[in-house]
């Protein structure tokens, strides 16, 4: 049973098309899974194996009816900070422990909808403010290609999920690289769809003008399934964009780059960059041009800004969205210790110090004060001019090329507790990937290798205008195969074997 | 953060009204919320149905759970938009909302959505009558926003948060579309403060119900008026400090409120203590306002624009739709409306100023003579609104239901005073006119046998009064027909009974 997991989705889609295999087997296979490795891992905070097997069930029956979605049956892992009706809903954090939502995120309708057996709940930094997922309430995610090492973040128990085969697919949500980061530092796939391309109706919101929920994966061709399923239009979101998107999947098996304009982006990369991450990303441009792709580098002079401008419009966002947690509906409650009858301000602000941790606390205090009265100009102001001007670099850039490319993180995986006591060494680790972000641009990281000097996987990042997510896939498929070919197989068959003892 | 307390006061000092009036000179604020009548709330499709078991119109998104998202009400935007043409406001071609930050547990997101420095509507001006004289009202903005939650503190002797053991929050109402309006500063109103004040409220809750957005009941709270009042020396002067008293529901209190206010803060600077900037609450039962929170150190809402929703821009010719979608402007209306009821102008003022212009409309549609609609409002009911401290049209009683009363006197079976007592009927709810009056048995009695026999025990009871009527003496015959009257508890046609005596005795 255990080949199961190590089926790509879309081999496991054809599987049970085919009659082979059932979507309880398969949803057997990933729980034995998870609770075979979990515990070392921990990419889970909350396992549904009945719900689970449950809805596989439902999803068999259905295919016996004649139904035959592209991804039914096939079971999922979903990062915990879109709300799942009768699931936990914790968002990494104290303050929402044993909260169960009452209704279910758009995407996670979608899952349901397409008969997608939902695992689990994965593990992020608290209300996904965070690198590396050190900042989970609940104790770290580890990387499956180094225990000792972070999986990224904040969607760190997404990737190492998928990188574990503990499921086959996984969501994330990308509000600075959150998904793209841990794709980077895991050897997967992880895309950050267009902006307002994917509902965020029900995806706690951490920075709402950022925040976007996207496919983590093994393949390119998995995420581009996933895809297609949760993209759309959704009435319940206000920035939702109402446009008839093209089958990412259908471009995903293009895989054709012959005459494709790459730009690479001069401002990411050299300086900062590891030495292991700027050589495999040189390798996968050379592939490229190998392929009929003409390369130019281009210059987008005010990525520069785009850290210190993420850094204040994140936080002056966080700081209003994260105000709900109150303790008056929902959630934990802590009474303050020396008051007898406290007021609802004072249990407020007890439960707000209890129950949210200090990475949260300085990124409320940050933006709180960005948006104080007398400062507001100064720093919320300024750095929306900041991305106007990046999204301007982005539209001059694409003007002269079809795709940006750069390396999709400084580094390979770091040690856990290595940056923890460093929020700037930490904040660096999104340098590449807060610009698309800011500009509401798609990007996606492919695995482009592992670092000579650790042997760590590394990633490349690839953006293209809004709304042309499409040519992502088409890229990374190109690009994938090509590597496939150079590596023998998948990067993630030289992933070390999991002790599955444990 | 809102620090809600209720500070301690000794009644204030009071200067009496016409002498602060010759010492300063009171300059008016007027901010009106509304609550908009949609079917739904703001930013979700829960119902907004008033009075509800707390909590059951509530969602995801007006709960503000984690995850819910906002979605504008296009119907509350073109209200905003008509509420805004009506007062001859500017329509921003684009505007945004915005989030203001503070914590309060009836907000459940712990932000308020509401227009900040992007109203949708802005510039504009009205012209009031203020008995009897024109007067103009510059309108500031109006905007738009979300109702809050309703606190309910328990346990306190006051209903107010402070001496509460515990608070209730109901959510029915968060989230229910308000447009906020805000006037310009109404300066000249010298000793008209008062009246200027309640007439702008009362016309612009007119407005409102012609533009039929709200129901602007104010005592339900759809209709809140915050009135903020500063003194100055003499009309030259820069403003003085103001007040901002807050939740003032009904034109009553409006005025009286405001009348309170020049008093309390004349009598402050005439002994040469300074106005505090602050919020005060209005108390309706002793006509008094006390002090809230201050206001001095300015509260920090960290506005920011609403990144869960998107810039509302409407089209040239969706705006030019809504106007043409317009009521007829109200001095257009009163001057037509006087013109079909023959009404002299001084009628038209008394009909007007006791906020009876569409009542008296809608009875004389309802089948009612202009004059006797008008009879019924400023007379009976007015009374009955008075004593029971509420706005003509929130008494209970109906144009529909004064039309019914009056055709039941037409038609002669029911007299004055038992029309009295179908009202009474209809306000306890027993049903309409012709219910009660069958129900309460109150119909005149013109069973002519019934009368004719009540008459004749009146004569034989009472044979000296008699004797005098035969003797030519007609004024003794009150007496009798009162005697009458009163066998038959009233039901009788006076008239009639009259005739029957004058006939048997001559």
């Amino acid at each position: 049973m255990s080949d199961l997991t190590r089926m790509s989705a879309a081999a496991l889609a054809a599987a049970l098309r085919g009659g082979d295999v059932s979507s309880v087997e398969v949803t057997r296979a990933h729980l034995d899974r998870i609770q075979a490795v979990d515990p070392q891992v921990h990419a889970f905070l909350h396992v549904d194996g009945d719900g689970a097997l449950e809805q596989a069930a439902a999803a068999d029956e259905r295919r016996a009816g004649g139904e035959d979605g592209a991804l039914l049956g096939v079971p999922i892992a979903v990062k915990d900070i879109l709300v799942t009706r009768g699931m936990p809903t914790t968002c990494g954090s104290k303050i929402l422990h044993g909260w169960v939502p009452p209704y279910d995120a758009s995407v996670v309708t979608s899952l349901r909808a397409a008969g997608m057996p939902l695992l689990g709940k994965t593990n992020m930094d608290e209300f996904a403010m965070g690198s590396s997922t050190e900042h989970s309430a609940y104790g770290p995610t580890r990387n499956p290609w180094d225990l000792h090492r972070i999986p990224g973040g904040s969607g760190g128990g997404s990737s190492a999920a998928v990188t574990a085969f503990e499921a086959p697919l996984a969501i994330g949500t990308d509000t600075g690289g959150s998904i793209r980061q841990p794709g980077a530092v895991t050897g997967t796939v992880g895309v950050k769809p267009t902006y307002g391309g994917v509902s965020r109706y029900g995806l706690v919101a951490l920075a709402s003008s950022l925040d976007q929920a996207g496919p983590v994966a093994r393949t390119v061709l998995d995420a581009a399934l996933l895809h297609d399923v949760i993209a759309g239009h959704d009435l319940m979101d206000s920035t939702s964009i109402d446009v008839q998107w093209p089958s990412m999947a259908a471009a995903a098996q293009v895989s054709d780059v012959d005459g494709l304009r790459v730009g690479v982006v001069k401002e990411l990369g050299g300086e900062g960059y590891q030495r292991g991450v700027r050589d495999r990303f040189d390798e996968a441009v050379r592939l490229l041009v190998g392929a009929g792709a003409d390369v130019v580098e281009v210059s987008c002079p005010h990525f520069e800004y785009a850290l210190a401008a993420y850094y204040l419009i994140l936080p002056s966002e966080a700081s209003s969205n994260l105000a709900k947690f109150d303790a008056m509906r929902y959630g934990l409650r802590v009474l303050p210790d020396d008051v007898a009858a406290p007021s609802a301000e004072q249990v407020m602000a007890a439960t707000r110090e209890a129950g949210l941790g200090d990475e949260v606390k300085r990124r409320i205090i940050l933006g709180t004060f960005a948006l104080s009265s007398g400062y507001y100009d100064a720093y919320y102001g300024q750095a929306q001019k900041v991305r106007t001007l990046i999204s301007q670099d982005f539209a001059a850039a694409f003007e002269q090329v079809d795709v940006l490319m750069s390396p999709t993180a400084p580094t390979t995986a770091f040690k856990i507790g290595e940056k923890l006591d460093d929020p700037l060494a930490m904040y660096l680790n999104d340098i590449a990937t807060i610009p698309a972000n800011l500009a509401g641009v798609p990007g996606l990281s492919l695995p482009s290798g592992l670092a000579d000097e650790d042997g760590l996987p590394t990633g490349v990042q690839i953006l293209a205008p809004a709304l042309e997510d499409a040519r992502l896939y088409r890229v990374a498929a190109a690009l994938e195969a090509m590597l496939h070919e150079r590596w023998g197989g998948p990067l993630l068959d030289r992933a070390p074997e999991l002790d599955a003892a444990a | 953060m809102t620090a809600v307390s209720t500070r301690s006061t000794t009644a204030a000092e009071l200067m009496p009204y016409d002498e602060a009036l010759s010492r300063f000179d009171p300059v008016l604020g007027l901010e009106v919320h509304v609550e908009l009548n949609t079917a739904s709330k703001m930013f979700c499709g829960c119902s907004t149905v008033f009075g509800r078991e707390p909590n059951t119109q509530t969602c995801p998104v007006c709960l503000g759970l984690p995850g819910a998202l906002p979605v504008l009400n296009a119907a509350a935007v073109e209200s905003a938009i008509r509420i805004g043409l009506a007062l001859n406001c500017d329509i921003a071609a684009e505007c945004r909302f915005a989030r203001k930050n503070y914590f309060y547990p009836d907000m459940p997101k712990n932000f308020q959505t509401s227009q900040y420095d992007e109203p949708i509507a802005v510039n504009g001006g009205v012209d009031i009558d203020v008995d009897g004289q024109p007067f103009r009202i510059g309108i500031e903005r109006a905007h738009m926003e979300e109702d809050t939650g309703k606190s309910l503190h328990v346990g306190g002797a006051t209903g107010r948060i402070h001496g509460a053991d515990h608070s209730l929050v109901d959510y029915n109402r968060a989230g229910i579309p308000l447009i906020e309006i805000v006037t310009k500063p109404i300066e000249g109103t010298g000793r008209l403060a008062p009246a200027v004040a309640r007439a702008y409220v009362g016309w612009l809750r007119e407005l409102l119900l012609g533009l039929g957005v709200s129901d602007v009941r104010m005592e339900q709270g759809s209709l809140r008026c915050d009135v903020n009042l500063s003194l100055r020396p003499d009309p030259g002067a820069p403003y003085g400090t103001r007040s901002e008293t807050k939740n003032v529901n009904s034109l009553r209190s409006v005025e009286r409120a405001v009348r309170y206010e020049v008093s309390r803060q004349a009598a402050r600077l005439a002994t040469g203590r300074r106005v505090v900037q602050e919020t005060r609450h209005w108390h309706e039962d002793t006509g008094v306002t006390t002090s809230g929170r201050s206001k001095e150190q300015a509260e920090d809402y960290r506005y920011f624009p609403e990144p869960d929703l998107v810039p509302i821009a409407p089209s040239v010719t969706e705006v030019e739709r809504l106007r043409a979608s317009l009521p007829e402007p109200p001095a257009i209306r009163r001057a037509r409306l006087q013109a079909d009821w023959g009404f002299s102008d001084l009628e038209m003022r008394d009909v007007v100023g006791a906020g009876a212009l569409l009542l008296v409309e809608q009875t004389v549609a309802a089948g009612a003579s202009p004059a006797a609609a008008k009879k019924w409002w400023l007379s009976e009911l007015a009374r009955r609104a008075n004593d029971a401290g509420v706005a003509l049209d929130e008494l209970g009683i109906t144009p529909e239901h004064v039309a019914a009363v009056q055709s039941l006197v037409d038609a002669g079976r029911i007299n004055d005073k038992l029309a009295r007592q179908v009202l009474d009927g209809v306000l306890a709810g027993e049903g309409s006119p012709e219910q009660v009056v069958s129900a309460r048995g109150l119909e005149v009695v013109s069973d002519e046998g019934k009368l004719s026999a009540a008459v004749d025990r009146a004569i034989a009871g009472n044979p000296g009064v008699a004797e005098k009527i035969r003797a030519g003496k007609m004024a003794a015959a009150g007496a009798l027909i009162g005697a009458v009257m009163k066998e038959m508890h009233g039901q009788a046609d006076a008239g009639r009974v009259r005739e029957l005596i004058l006939e048997k005795l001559n």
